[in-house]
């Protein structure tokens, strides 16, 4: 049975990697003794894939992983959040669990664009709201980047699906595909703004004109004030 | 003062691996100060990812927390980027589980495994924003201590610690925090006051009480400066690992670190003798830990941490006399649902432990190692490390006969009465793995690593000159190319250059203080690792201190010299050691003293304990004093003594 979970990742453990949080969900799994599938082959690894990743420093209340479990391992796919979540370091938590249907597309695959809201700092709000103006105004948005290791100047424009601003904080959607857009190169396409904290509050599934959460959150399933206490 | 994370928190995104300061690993604690309790802050004097997992310091941690008159927290070397970060703002040296800052605390304490860490810390000593020095701090300063193997000689670091804990630590740090406390009640008044109480505390050494006299580059003495303080300073060592059930919430790293598995500590102490060895020398007596007491550990802790893997430690596991039967139950536990791994770090050389190897190996298939350390028969005899080739091709055959395909093999060169045929025999000994290897698989490799010797403290070699960078790279060019045509050996080696810093740390004196300063303040911080390692300025350091590298590190000793570490006790005597290392240079051998009568060397008589075993049985099939007729091997003929002649 494939389950697919969504979990957060708030407060100090933002500073942990993609890498580290794999590793803290293997462990978890073992605390509750739910056993996990197996790759076969050489070296065997248990059967978990994530999505899009998250850079290390950024919060997120909209994580995802798949997860195969064991052929006959009898879970209560939807008790698993709260199974896990006291498995899990503090401020890593999971937030909504459900069964992956039988061919699912993996996350990587079907995910299409990311919201974020970014913390800046660096110019006041007017300035921002006019420098996010005249990035939306214009057609092409080139930034220097560099990709596996070799610079490369990439038009970003396209992957810019929306941003405002409120305050000295950008609400902006980006394109994950055909590939993912950071919030970092987001900031360097406006210019003269600081990233201050960031935060990845959805993931899109856009297909046929429709668009929805890979699973959406349930309304109780909130980063809380007590959840961000407990993290930091 | 409070937190200061919220000034930490900016400078993280700008450094690397910001998970190294966060703290918040499962087990940590966040302890609640008081000025009825003494703070201590536990600092592993190098990066997170090799400090976290050291067992000394989580143990320390974890029965300080225990006491109602005592907090311990944690820190570590703050890497070169975050130490920028730390400075250009002047923030100091933090711990990781409040991030408090760290002259916060009562007492700084050390953790020296290693002679090249020693300048991190001085570094974190000053990042802590404390004097480097010890005569310049005042009582408003914490006082600042150090543990672990490299205390045993602890005059290079004599200017800058106040005190030193030799030994095992479980019991003293209570004597310490009782002595710190009631200093503290009474208003933290004479810091002199408060060293001089301690330097009576069994195990404690303050060299401010001491007094040194030298005779030109010789010593002559290290006497106390007061009758109450002891001439000679005894370790401390715990009779009964069984009592000390620690850690018992090791800590889970949300990071990758080093070691990333669960550790369990099945004995403590070695008896093996070899001669190169100051952990085997220093921790004897041999105390294991029951069998059914490893066992709870290990299920409690796979349970609560969720690692898949666990390692047996000490200093030579498969020498653990219930080693089946704890091997054979972790691998058959129902709850380890066969994905759980063991690794025995520092196997013994012999087709039995092979066997051991393959039991865990249904688990899961890693690289063998195993650790000769000599090329030739007569090279081991005189390093006392009894492996003979039956034993090391019996496992190879064994090993790649069930399906290795990596072996990996440890030696040491620059040893006492080395000659080219014994570095060469290095070579002989790969080359010959590989050859029984690829009778059996076609993608055999074996790897051999070669480090160059650095005599230690209280330890038989303790005597000998090391050899120079230039003999040392001459024996590892000699290596290179006895092996360049031959496919299935590759050949790795430490930096003789490194190896000569460390020589310089291992036997110095309060003199080489200066020198350890001078590196520091010239920047020459993390030098274990070779991206920051510059030896040109531990040699330009010593030159502009008038102090010959050569007289420190190169020469031979003789019997009567006083030694920097004559005044400190690992129990052992001090003509055991010496009769120990003509026996060396005669190649004559000593066997295991577990199973065979005493020689006498100090350790368990003088401290008035024994061995501990778990079983009064030897392991079966073991190549040294458990039954094995050694006089077979190799062409030198053996005497094996069956005690030390008076």
């Amino acid at each position: 049975m494939r389950v697919r979970l969504r979990f957060g990742k708030v407060g100090k453990i933002r500073f942990t990697s993609h890498r580290d949080v794999a590793r803290m969900w293997e462990r978890a799994f073992r605390r509750v003794a739910i056993p996990l599938a197996w790759t076969q082959g050489f070296s065997p690894r248990p059967k978990l894939s994530f999505g899009l990743a998250l850079p290390t420093g950024a919060e997120s209340v909209a994580e995802y992983l798949d997860v195969e479990l064991a052929e006959g391992a009898g879970v209560d796919v939807a008790a698993l959040p709260e199974r896990l979540t006291p498995a899990l370091p503090a401020g890593i938590d999971a937030l909504a669990s459900a069964v992956l249907p039988d061919g699912a597309a993996s996350l990587q695959h079907e995910v299409t664009s990311c919201e974020w809201r970014v913390d800046t700092a660096g110019l006041d709000p007017g300035r921002l709201e006019a420098a996010v103006t005249a990035a939306l105004a214009a057609d092409s948005l080139v930034i220097s980047r560099e990709r596996k290791g070799r610079r490369a100047d990439d038009d970003v424009r396209p992957g810019i699906l929306a941003c405002s601003v409120e305050g000295l904080t950008l609400v902006a959607e980006l394109a994950s595909q055909p590939r993912a857009l950071r919030p970092s190169e987001l900031l360097l396409a406006i210019g003269g703004v600081e990233e201050v904290r960031v935060r990845r509050t959805s993931q899109w599934i856009e297909r046929d004109g429709a668009r929805w959460e890979p699973i959406p959150l349930p309304p109780e399933a909130t980063d809380a004030p007590h959840v961000v206490a407990r993290a930091s | 003062m409070t937190s200061l994370w919220p000034r930490i928190e900016p400078i993280l995104a700008k450094v690397q691996k910001p998970a190294r300061y966060i703290g918040c690993e499962d087990g940590a604690v966040a302890p609640e100060h008081a000025p009825s309790k003494v703070a201590w802050l536990l600092v592993y004097p190098d990066a997170y990812e090799v400090g976290l997992p050291n067992q000394g310091l989580q143990i320390l941690y974890e029965i300080l927390n225990e006491r109602a008159d005592a907090v311990a927290e944690r820190s570590y070397a703050p890497w070169v980027d975050m130490e920028g970060e730390l400075r250009r703002r002047g923030l100091p040296l933090f711990s990781v589980d409040t991030h408090r800052a760290a002259a916060d605390f009562d007492l700084l304490a050390f953790n020296l495994s290693a002679e090249l860490v020693y300048t991190n810390v001085l570094n974190c000593i000053d990042l802590a924003g404390v004097p480097v020095r010890a005569e310049r701090r005042g009582p408003e300063h914490p006082l600042v201590a150090a543990g672990g193997h490299c205390a045993f000689n602890p005059e290079p670091l004599a200017d800058f610690v106040d005190l030193f804990v030799l030994g095992d630590g479980e019991e003293v740090v209570g004597e310490v925090t009782e002595v710190v406390r009631s200093w503290k009640a009474g208003g933290r008044r004479s810091r002199e006051g408060v060293l001089r109480e301690l330097a009576s505390v069994p195990g404690v050494y303050v060299p401010s009480m001491y007094d040194v006299a030298y005779d030109g580059p010789w010593l002559r003495s290290v006497t106390p400066r007061y009758p109450d303080v002891p001439e000679r300073v005894e370790k401390r060592t715990i009779a009964d690992l069984e009592a000390w059930p620690y850690p018992k919430h090791q800590l889970v790293p949300l990071t990758e670190v080093v070691h990333d598995r669960l550790n369990v500590e099945i004995f403590r102490g070695c008896t093996r003798g070899c001669r190169f060895c100051q952990a085997g020398m220093i921790t004897r007596p041999v105390r294991e830990r029951p069998a059914r007491q490893v066992r709870e550990l290990v299920t409690a802790g796979l349970r609560r941490t969720g690692y898949d893997e666990v390692s047996l430690t000490s200093l030579s596991s498969a020498d653990y006399s219930a080693i089946e039967d704890v091997v054979g139950g972790i691998v058959d536990d129902p709850m380890c649902q066969g994905t759980v791994g063991v690794s025995l770090p520092s196997l013994r050389v012999d087709a039995y432990t092979v066997g051991i190897a393959a039991q865990i190996a249904k688990v899961r298939r890693t690289g063998l190692t195993f650790a000769p350390e000599g090329g030739t028969w007569r090279m081991r005899q005189v390093i006392n490390k009894l492996i003979r080739e039956e034993d090391l091709y019996g496992a190879a055959e064994s090993a790649f006969s069930q399906g290795w395909q990596r072996m990996k093999l440890y030696f040491l060169v620059g040893l006492p009465t080395e000659t080219d045929e014994d570095v060469l025999g290095i070579a002989e000994l790969a080359r010959r793995c590989a050859a029984i290897g690829r009778r059996h698989t076609g993608r055999v490799t074996v790897s051999a690593s070669v480090g160059g010797f650095v005599p230690k403290p209280h330890t038989p070699f303790q005597w000998f000159g090391q050899d120079t960078v230039a003999a040392l790279r001459a024996k590892v060019n000699l290596l290179k190319d006895a092996v360049r045509r031959d496919r299935g050996v590759s050949l790795k080696w430490h930096d003789p250059r490194a190896t000569l810093a460390e020589g310089l740390a291992s036997r110095g004196d309060r003199r080489l203080g200066a020198v350890i300063e001078d590196v520091w303040r010239q920047g020459g911080t993390f030098q274990e690792w070779s991206e920051h390692f510059d030896l040109g300025r531990w040699e330009d350091a010593m030159a502009r201190h008038g102090l010959s590298v050569d007289w420190y590190v190169h020469r031979h000793r003789d019997e009567h010299e006083v030694l920097p570490w004559d005044h400190i006790s690992a129990g052992l005597h001090k003509d055991f050691l010496w009769q120990d290392w003509q026996d060396a240079l005669a190649a004559a051998v000593v066997e295991d003293c577990r199973w065979t009568p005493c020689y006498d060397c100090g350790a368990c008589t003088g401290y008035g304990i024994e061995h501990v075993v778990a079983s009064a049985v030897p392991p079966a099939g073991g190549s040294q004093g458990t039954g094995q007729d050694l006089s077979a091997g190799g062409s030198v003929p053996v005497a094996l003594l069956s005690g030390k002649p008076a």
